[in-house]
């Protein structure tokens, strides 16, 4: 399991998508599969659209959930995108730019 | 006094038991429906809508071949109209390119493509039909589509051994997911037995290539894989448990709790021609019969385990015993455990090593 980028833009997988707003209960749909989304995944995998970065979902996050401790819910959802990554629910967009400008 | 029933999770959707293919290990039943006894588009569209009411995430469109049905554009429309996730469970044979695309227009999710093996001529003896060629153009229309993609490839004696060319394969294409799947022993597998049961030292072999396959792929593509039970210590948690998850809905309407549960003797089935959906999964007798741990026998009955495999698969219970209440015996912990040994016994034999021509008993295409 390898951390994601911060400015890499997580977007669903083909395949993968939400349910209907409305239904009893949230769930991600994948191939195989179903995972049922909670409070906090809920808002994380609302964020994968593709246009946000991870940076920008962790900092949303670190607004909603503001009692809890930053580098905690920062390094909570990257452990969930990097699981949803290997579970092949997730791409991670790069832009060519961003990356050589970000390399370490 | 039965348990209520819980919330039901997937539908499978037997479409019909027509099919191009003869393979040797069929998981339809040895009776086939025929094409006259079909449920009509309208009926099934009600089913979808009865399903997602009830619960229900996902529909798995199988067969037979399910694109043997003439309605199948309408019949994802359908599905995904009410909201559930739409499965293609397929051989890939009577696609085209115009068909592809009608289907992704229509909402289709996934599709599973079904291979034989990795090379031409041994696939094509294992399903009795010219049909691994067509299979690779189909693989090559997945590039240009948007549509998820999973591979599954039927694991047995003269095919195991070809793991890292399917894996080759696999990964030359779009699939995010590649299934290994042994062969289970029902049905027309079951009638087979003797020529599919791979040995412990190929079973072995292939095991440890798959974990390495896993690891090497990991983020890329998913690589799952089913051991046949008859060598697993504890029996599969089949379906999920009986009642608890998954409906499978035979050609004609029939609903039952797997693909199997016709040879069990005395089990009524209700249609959903008849009744609906949510009445009859919850209450109709063949779903209520072992649902929960009423039934149970010992050891099943105070064993810790029996919350994690409902003590094994009714069916097979029934196939190798004559008693579809007794332990699963392939459950080491099972009274009759000797009669899953003897199986592997022949397998693992001397014997076995001359099976070079097995004399295969194909399925047909019913009427």
């Amino acid at each position: 399991m390898s951390t994601p980028d911060l400015h890499s833009r997580p977007c669903l997988a083909v395949g993968c998508r939400l349910n209907e707003k409305g239904q009893q209960s949230r769930v991600l749909h994948m191939p195989e599969k179903a995972l049922r989304l909670n409070g906090p995944s809920l808002e994380i995998i609302e964020r994968c659209d593709g246009k946000r970065t991870v940076q920008e979902i962790i900092s949303d996050l670190q607004k909603m959930y503001s009692k809890a401790e930053p580098q905690k819910v920062a390094d909570d959802i990257l452990g969930y995108l990097a699981r949803l990554h290997d579970q092949r629910a997730l791409d991670f967009i790069s832009d060519q730019a961003d990356r050589s400008t970000s390399a370490t | 006094m039965t348990p209520a029933a819980p919330t039901p999770l997937a539908l499978i959707a037997e479409l019909t038991h027509r099919c191009p293919l003869h393979c040797v290990y069929c998981s339809n039943p040895i009776e086939l429906g025929h094409r006259a006894d079909e449920l009509s588009t309208e009926v099934w569209s009600r089913v979808f809508r009865e399903a997602a009411e009830a619960g229900v995430l996902q529909v798995d469109f199988t067969g037979g071949e399910p694109l043997a049905r003439p309605d199948i554009v309408d019949l994802v429309r359908a599905a995904r109209a009410t909201g559930l996730y739409v499965s293609l469970i397929t051989s890939g044979l009577p696609l085209d390119e115009a068909r592809l695309d009608e289907l992704v227009q229509a909402g289709l999710d996934h599709i599973q493509l079904s291979f034989q093996g990795a090379a031409e001529e041994s696939a094509n003896e294992i399903s009795g039909t010219k049909a691994h060629a067509h299979k690779l153009k189909v693989l090559d229309w997945l590039k240009r589509r948007r549509v998820a993609l999973t591979l599954n490839f039927v694991i047995h004696r003269s095919n195991i051994d070809q793991i890292g060319e399917m894996l080759a394969l696999g990964e030359s294409s779009c699939a995010g997911r590649i299934e290994f799947a042994n062969v289970q022993y029902y049905g027309w597998a079951f009638a087979n037995r003797e020529n599919l049961l791979p040995t412990r030292e190929q079973l072995d072999r292939s095991v440890e290539l798959l974990k390495r396959a896993q690891e090497r792929l990991r983020g890329k593509i998913q690589v799952e894989f089913v051991v046949p039970d008859y060598y697993a210590k504890y029996p599969k948690a089949c379906m999920g448990g009986w009642g608890q998850k998954l409906m499978l809905i035979t050609p004609n309407g029939d609903a039952l709790p797997c693909h199997a549960a016709r040879i069990i003797p005395g089990l009524h089935f209700d249609n959903l021609k008849d009744r609906s959906l949510r009445e009859i999964w919850e209450k109709s007798e063949a779903f209520e019969k072992f649902r929960g741990e009423e039934w149970m026998p010992e050891p099943c009955k105070s064993c810790d385990r029996r919350t994690r495999d409902f003590g094994g698969c009714r069916c097979q219970a029934f196939l190798l015993t004559g008693d579809a209440t007794a332990t699963d015996p392939v459950c080491s912990l099972a009274p009759q455990r000797s009669k899953v040994d003897a199986i592997l016994d022949a397998a693992n034999g001397p014997v076995a090593e001359s099976l070079v021509k097995p004399d295969w008993i194909y399925r047909p295409n019913p009427a």
